[in-house]
């Protein structure tokens, strides 16, 4: 009897609690409905469709889109090489950086140059880029070389500058989950392998670097990701020569009024995000050993 | 001359800034010994076994492991191997390949076959035969434990360090672990050095107890001389529990003293430090050397005021007016019944000589106790 009584009891507080949960969940879970799912939808649909005649999207259903891909190859070709290649030097510059903050710096500055990497993140990306852009433009770095008698050296509008812009804009996105991954690494493991007779390179390729590779792929992922999409630093230090993905579906969408094309690129790009994401997480799970599975 | 210790202090000091965790230590540890660093929290043992694992320096004096001098030689390098607290396995690595570690580390390098059964040899030593492929969070603690201890002991060091390693096992457990520590010591003949602040612990596992306090040796010896004879106040405190009475020393007869209690009583108590006539003064009394009468039979007269029955003994507190509560344990004979209850009155004695009478710091204003 009293069996029952509580099951109904139980029965009742659980309902309470889904109802609660569901609640607390329904303004994100609408966002993403209207801001994500359904766009993302709209767009596959367009995919398959045909350009009307007078630009934009006319119901059809077709591959065509998906076969004219190689039309825009260069800004595929410039995005596959400059996004991994400016994930891959934000690492190399970050992972220093990550481990001096989490591992040697004295405690009592680890706070403050901390703040000194998040601080540039007050300022707007699209400020800081223009920046860049006097910097690296005609009246920037070049005229300084200038005077030493180094004429003629271009280097805004180059691959180089989009990568500089790249490493310069990204890379707290690579620094602060790297940080926190070698922050979290128990310091006792690292006395445990020299103990047991491991050199500092072969404790800190076993052992720290093994441990602090979910933060590397996390960070990895994150930038890779982003950059995959990015429009405004190939614009500003690309300037047109040097162009993304992103920058052509402002092209398709916008110019020429290409819905269905611009559509297709953009299903491929989401689908290679994917495919980034999910490789990364596989790598970082296998190689650390780790249970969890942070993503970001 | 004996043979070369397998760990020598030489007038080791080590000072962190202002604070000194370690001051003047002397110690030789002979081969093939059971030694434990016992005292507690901050005494300065855990420095000491870091000083022998190399990852502390010291300040001033030297650290020998089998007469070489380790100065400037780095963990890695040093013929020792150490058994951390809370285990610091590596987790990303399942059982075999944490214990293959070390031996992975090996110049020039061991072939993969020696390194797999060297392997497998040491996790059958420690019984988790077939556990090579589980991860680490698949062991229980005492399972880690002994992870731990394979991935030490297959290295072959001169001198395992263990450093609380009983401390995160729950109790039957710990008594196990102890016995197993034990019989693997005598079994490799290596030298074992423990790091505990649990006093049962390193009476019942080692041939030498090392007692230390603010960063000093207090007294070394067998376990049986350090509850016996404690050297000071601070041992016979921290060593065994023990009841003590204050008094000043009424006066001298050999080897004894005549201690007046605060309650007025006299007792014959056995110095253990040069005392001055009328000086403030410690007794100590274990609980097991007091012997309980009916009322008369003894120097001390009290009243139970509790009783804990442990099967083969029974504990009493007793309280004795004008001096405190003592605590008493007497063996119980199957059949005799003759417990004490609660509330009833008590004599209370000892047999002669068995009271020892400590200086005081404390009372006497000089050197404060730590």
């Amino acid at each position: 009897m009293s069996a029952g009584i509580g099951a109904v009891s139980m029965h009742g507080n659980r309902f309470r609690h889904n109802f609660l949960t569901a609640l607390l969940l329904a303004p994100a879970t609408l966002w993403l409905v209207v801001f994500l799912v359904l766009p993302f939808i709209a767009i596959a649909v367009f995919s398959v469709g045909e350009r009307a005649p007078e630009g934009g999207y006319q119901a059809a259903f077709t591959l065509a889109q998906y076969a004219n891909l190689p039309a825009r190859a260069t800004a595929f070709w410039n995005t596959m090489v400059l996004a991994p290649a400016g994930a891959l030097a934000c690492l190399i510059v970050a992972y220093p950086v990550a481990y001096y903050l989490a591992l040697r710096a004295p405690a009592r500055w680890r706070l403050i140059l901390l703040a000194l990497i998040v601080i540039p993140f007050w300022t707007s990306l699209l400020m800081r880029t223009y920046a860049w852009m006097y910097i690296l433009g005609g009246r920037g770095i070049p005229a300084l070389l200038a005077y030493v008698g180094i004429e003629d050296l271009r280097l805004i509008n180059t691959p180089g500058a989009v990568l500089l812009g790249i490493v310069y804009g990204y890379l707290p996105l690579m620094i602060l989950p790297i940080y926190v991954s070698l922050e979290r690494l128990d310091r006792r493991l690292l006395e445990a392998s020299a103990d047991l007779g491991a050199t500092p390179l072969s404790t800190f390729l076993g052992v720290t670097l093994k441990l602090s590779l979910p933060g590397v792929m996390t960070g990895f992922s994150l930038v890779m990701i982003l950059l995959l999409g990015e429009y405004l630093i190939p614009t500003l230090l690309g300037g047109g020569k040097v162009f993304f993905i992103g920058n052509a579906l402002v092209d398709l969408f916008l110019q020429s009024r290409n819905w269905p094309f611009g559509s297709a690129i953009a299903i491929t790009l989401v689908l290679v995000s994917v495919v980034v994401l999910i490789a990364a997480n596989r790598i970082s799970t296998r190689v650390s050993g780790a249970r969890r599975v942070d993503l970001i | 001359m004996t043979a070369v210790p397998d760990i020598e202090f030489r007038g080791v000091t080590k000072r962190y800034g202002a604070v000194t965790a370690v001051s003047d230590i002397d110690l030789a540890v002979p081969p093939s010994a059971f030694v434990a660093l016992l005292g507690p929290s901050g005494c300065g043992k855990t420095t000491c076994l870091r000083m022998i694992g190399g990852f502390e320096q010291p300040s001033e004096g030297q650290v020998l492991i089998r007469g070489n001098d380790m100065a400037g030689t780095p963990p890695y390098r040093r013929p020792v191997n150490m058994v951390f607290q809370q285990y610091a396995l590596f987790p990303h690595l399942d059982v075999e390949d944490n214990v293959a570690y070390g031996l992975r580390q090996a110049r020039p390098r061991l072939a993969s076959r020696e390194i797999s059964q060297r392997a497998g040899a040491a996790l059958e030593m420690v019984r988790l035969a077939g556990y090579g492929s589980r991860k680490i969070y698949e062991l229980s603690g005492g399972q880690q434990q002994r992870v731990a201890l394979a991935r030490a002991l297959v290295n072959k060091p001169a001198v395992l360090l263990l450093d609380e390693p009983l401390a995160a096992l729950d109790k039957k457990l710990r008594t196990d672990m102890q016995i197993e520590l034990q019989n693997l010591q005598r079994e490799i003949g290596i030298t074992f050095v423990l790091v505990t602040h649990d006093q049962e612990e390193a009476l019942s596992m080692s041939d030498f107890v090392c007692v230390m306090n603010g960063g000093r040796i207090v007294q070394l010896g067998q376990p049986s001389e350090i509850y016996d004879e404690p050297a000071d106040l601070f041992v016979a405190d921290f060593v065994g529990k023990t009841n003590l009475l204050s008094g000043k020393v009424a006066g001298h007869s050999g080897d004894l003293v005549d201690v007046a209690l605060a309650d007025g009583t006299v007792i014959a108590a056995r110095k253990r430090a040069v005392l001055q006539q009328g000086q403030t003064v410690s007794v100590s009394l274990r609980p097991e050397s007091l012997r309980l009468g009916a009322p008369q039979s003894g120097p001390l007269k009290g009243i139970v005021r509790n009783r804990i029955f442990l099967g083969s003994t029974a504990e009493y507190a007793i309280e004795v007016q004008g001096i405190g509560t003592l605590l008493a344990k007497a063996d119980h004979m199957i059949g005799h019944g003759n417990l004490f209850k609660p509330g009833e009155p008590v004599a209370i004695g000892f047999a002669s000589g068995t009271p020892l009478a400590f200086a005081d710091p404390k009372n006497n204003g000089t050197n404060q106790r730590e």
